[in-house]
């Protein structure tokens, strides 16, 4: 089998490898189901583990107690991202280690105090962003962050907040006088209340935020309110979409693989699915499907990396494999037929986050305007 | 061999020879004109002798045909080399009509199975703009049958006499040589019944027929062989091998329309559709609220254009990281075909009426005439059923097709009437 991207170092190949075991033997399909059944998705301990081999330490420099594999985080957080894919894996990876970035980069020392917590797996963060009917845009935001008694009162409704009820604290993004402003609440704090949601996706954890005159003093701020505010929510909004691109890479790969298997297996009219050439030929667009999308999910990577043209690229994934990869996992139930739509069969899982990935945080066809209007239109 | 060779290069090597080559070019290669390129299907024989000027200029500079070994008139550099001079090149005049298939597909087949004089004699000739290359393979009794070959090549002492016809050969009327394969043998299987030649165009008993295409254009033509006489010498590989020789020409074949070939030079672009900003000047042009339905469409294919660089990239590295298999660059030839025949399909609606019906003198007629070929982009270079196969084939290893003919001698082969 093909290795994800073919330019790793053998350290990040040796930590893919690391992350691929570590799933198999800790999270196999039977206990991912059996996870469903949690309230928080996955156990503490396990988290706790996942952290020891650097799930969360990756976009935190060395100097606040993490580091990545490669020198390029943002490439590592994709190999995981892969894996995690591969494994439907449950677990508040993306928005803790988006919020981990936030932290480091722009965060105060007391804030960042907060990192060696994240570092041990025993802090999860969640970033309250979207808002009902909202477009995943900062300039959607509505919720209002008002002076007062030398700090703020926060008040709105968040939704679809991954890990929103296991995290501790919150990144809230809010209005202000002086444009887009970041807090770090603590989940506990007077006024917010956090409602676990209903999710397509059976594994990971959603919750609706509110917060009424939630009373935080001016150490809450994470960086500036304004321009530095909005870039900060840009970078977190762009990360996040490469972390579902390369979730569902991987999981479109993984789908393939057993799909493939499953054809040459299954014998019909006396002969495998895999001899009809009806059939290969829909193979092979999946095939080019999966290739294509891990290639525009190392080009999101890289241009994030490097720091060039990264909306765009981010965009180019978000349009091409939110599409390709729920497409191809269509045309899998298709090739297994009836099995493919029962609930026994393993494939739902795949499908149901793979659909989530595909429309949190604009779906493709959002992305695909956007791009439009990138391009001077 | 089952692969092209690729060397490692150190990066400041690179940015060096990048400099001296935006130096070079900036003083030697004709700029092309972004409002006004130079495009000149309507007139074969400026083509011609313009893209040989071009390809002479190129040589004479150092920086035809990069990847050739020095001893065949290249310069034996890297892929990143000529990736470089490919850049660079974007905003120049290149002598594209060389890249395929004279460079990129006759060439590698010609350096793998020549003999050392067909190699001293051709090469060179080649790599200086003095002679162009097109293949005579596909017959117009199948295009994706290659192996089912009719056309004869019939041995007389040291000479083969040649009958038959040959298709689709590209620009064959102002070319001058061409690889051809042709049956010498009709009482084995299909594929151990074949020769490869290099066959004069311009001979006596060749016959060449421009071909109309839907565009009114002559781009491809049909030759008829009437006794041709070719010496033994042309014989490229052995004898009754000529499969063996065909199968690496495709496989080139396949790299240059995926854009993996190291051979080719310049990248071709053709700016009537092709282009992704040149979708965003229409949108411009017939702009206003009503286009905002194209939105998403316009996008997508933004999207379709970026992913189609980086799965090309990504197909390079794998193949050359030994990742994937050679086969591999019929994913780039997949992709490129749904993608080119999608674009073709959102600039002509994006366009308007005025694809469909225009005022005399204006050429937006040209969206609506290029949509309605726009299946070329599927099936030249081998269509995408082909690519389909392969990839399901010698990629995921599926079982093959069954073939009716394959143990048949092929004079017992059933062929259509």
């Amino acid at each position: 089998m093909a290795p994800v991207r073919f330019d790793l170092s053998d350290d990040q190949e040796f930590f893919r490898e690391t992350a691929r075991r570590f799933i198999e033997a800790e999270v196999p399909i039977s206990v991912v189901r059996e996870w469903h059944e949690l309230p928080d998705g996955c156990p503490e301990s396990w988290w706790q583990a996942a952290a020891e081999l650097g799930w969360t330490s990756l976009m935190v420099p060395e100097s606040l107690g993490g580091g990545s594999i490669s020198g390029r985080p943002i490439v590592d957080l994709t190999i995981v991202a892969d894996e995690m894919g591969r494994g439907v894996t449950p677990g508040p990876f993306m928005p803790t280690n988006v919020v981990a970035d936030t932290l480091a980069r722009s965060g105060s020392p007391d804030q960042q105090a907060l990192l060696e917590g994240v570092l041990a797996g025993e802090v999860v963060l969640a970033w309250a962003f979207c808002e009902p009917g909202g477009d995943w845009t900062a300039s959607h935001v509505t919720a209002a962050a008002v002076p007062s008694n030398g700090g703020y009162a926060l008040t709105g409704t968040k939704v679809a907040v991954e890990a929103g009820a296991q995290a501790q604290h919150l990144l809230v993004t809010a209005r202000t006088a002086d444009g887009v402003a970041q807090f770090l609440v603590p989940s506990d704090a007077p006024g917010v209340t956090v409602n676990p949601q209903e999710s397509l996706d059976l594994g990971r954890r959603f919750a609706e935020v509110r917060l009424v005159g939630v009373a935080v003093g001016p150490e809450a701020l994470v960086g500036a309110p304004g321009a530095a505010a909005e870039a900060d929510v840009a970078r977190q909004s762009l990360i996040m979409q490469l972390l579902q691109c390369a979730d569902n890479a991987g999981s479109a790969a993984k789908v393939l693989e057993f799909t493939i298997e499953y054809a040459f297996d299954r014998y019909s009219f006396g002969r495998p699915l895999a001899s009809y050439q009806a059939l290969k030929h829909r193979f092979a667009d999946m095939k080019l499907w999966s290739e294509a999308s891990q290639a525009s999910v190392d080009g999101a990577a890289n241009a994030l990396a490097e720091g060039q043209d990264e909306a765009r690229m981010v965009s180019v994934a978000k349009s091409y494999v939110g599409d390709h990869s729920v497409e191809l996992m269509h045309d899998c139930v298709q090739m297994h037929g009836g099995i493919g739509v029962t609930y026994e069969h393993d494939l739902h899982l795949y499908l149901r986050r793979a659909t989530v990935n595909r429309g949190l945080f604009g779906t493709p066809g959002d992305h695909r305007v956007t791009l439009s209007k990138m391009m001077g239109y | 061999m089952d692969d092209f060779v690729y060397a490692k290069t150190d990066p400041a090597e690179l940015d060096r020879y990048r400099e001296e080559v935006e130096t070079w070019m900036n003083e030697n290669m004709p700029r092309r004109d972004p409002d006004n390129p130079w495009h000149p299907t309507q007139d074969d024989d400026l083509r011609s002798t313009r893209n040989r000027e071009l390809q002479r200029r190129l040589y004479d500079g150092g920086y035809a045909a990069v990847c050739y070994p020095k001893e065949y008139g290249g310069q034996s550099l890297t892929a990143a080399h000529q990736k470089i001079i490919d850049d660079v090149s974007m905003d120049f005049d290149m002598p594209v009509l060389f890249s395929v298939p004279t460079l990129s597909i006759c060439g590698p087949v010609i350096l793998e199975f020549g003999t050392e004089e067909q190699k001293q004699r051709y090469i060179p000739a080649w790599i200086r703009g003095d002679e162009l290359w097109v293949q005579f393979i596909s017959e117009p009794s199948g295009g994706s049958d290659m192996a089912g070959a009719l056309t004869r090549a019939d041995r007389d002492g040291d000479e083969f006499i040649i009958n038959g016809s040959k298709i689709w050969s590209t620009f064959a009327q102002r070319s001058d040589y061409a690889l051809m394969l042709a049956r010498t043998n009709w009482e084995v299987p299909k594929h151990r019944g074949l020769t490869m030649f290099i066959v004069p165009i311009h001979h006596p008993g060749i016959e060449i027929h421009p071909i109309q295409m839907v565009d009114r254009t002559e781009e491809f033509c049909q030759e008829f062989f009437n006794d041709v006489i070719i010496p033994a010498e042309n014989v490229v590989g052995a004898v009754n091998d000529g499969w063996t020789v065909a199968s690496r020409l495709l496989f080139h074949e396949r790299a240059a329309v995926g854009n993996a070939s190291p051979y080719t030079q310049g990248r071709h672009r053709n700016r009537t559709a092709d282009g992704v900003e040149d979708l965003a000047a229409i949108a411009r042009v017939h702009g206003g609220a009503d286009m905002g339905r194209h939105r998403q469409r316009l996008g997508y294919i933004e999207t379709l254009s970026r992913v189609e660089e980086l799965l090309s990239d990504r197909v390079v590295k794998g193949i050359e990281g030994g990742f994937l298999p050679a086969p591999a660059g019929s994913l780039v030839r997949l992709f490129h075909g749904l993608s080119r025949t999608e674009r073709q399909t959102v600039a002509m609606e994006m366009q308007g009426d005025s694809a469909l019906v225009w005022d005399q003198g204006e050429s937006t007629g040209a969206f609506g005439l290029e949509y309605v070929q726009r299946q070329q982009a599927c099936i030249g270079g081998g269509t995408t059923e082909m690519a389909r196969n392969i990839i399901s084939e010698r990629i995921l290893g599926m079982p093959r097709e069954p073939a009716a003919d394959r143990d048949l001698p092929f004079n017992q082969v059933p062929r259509s009437g």
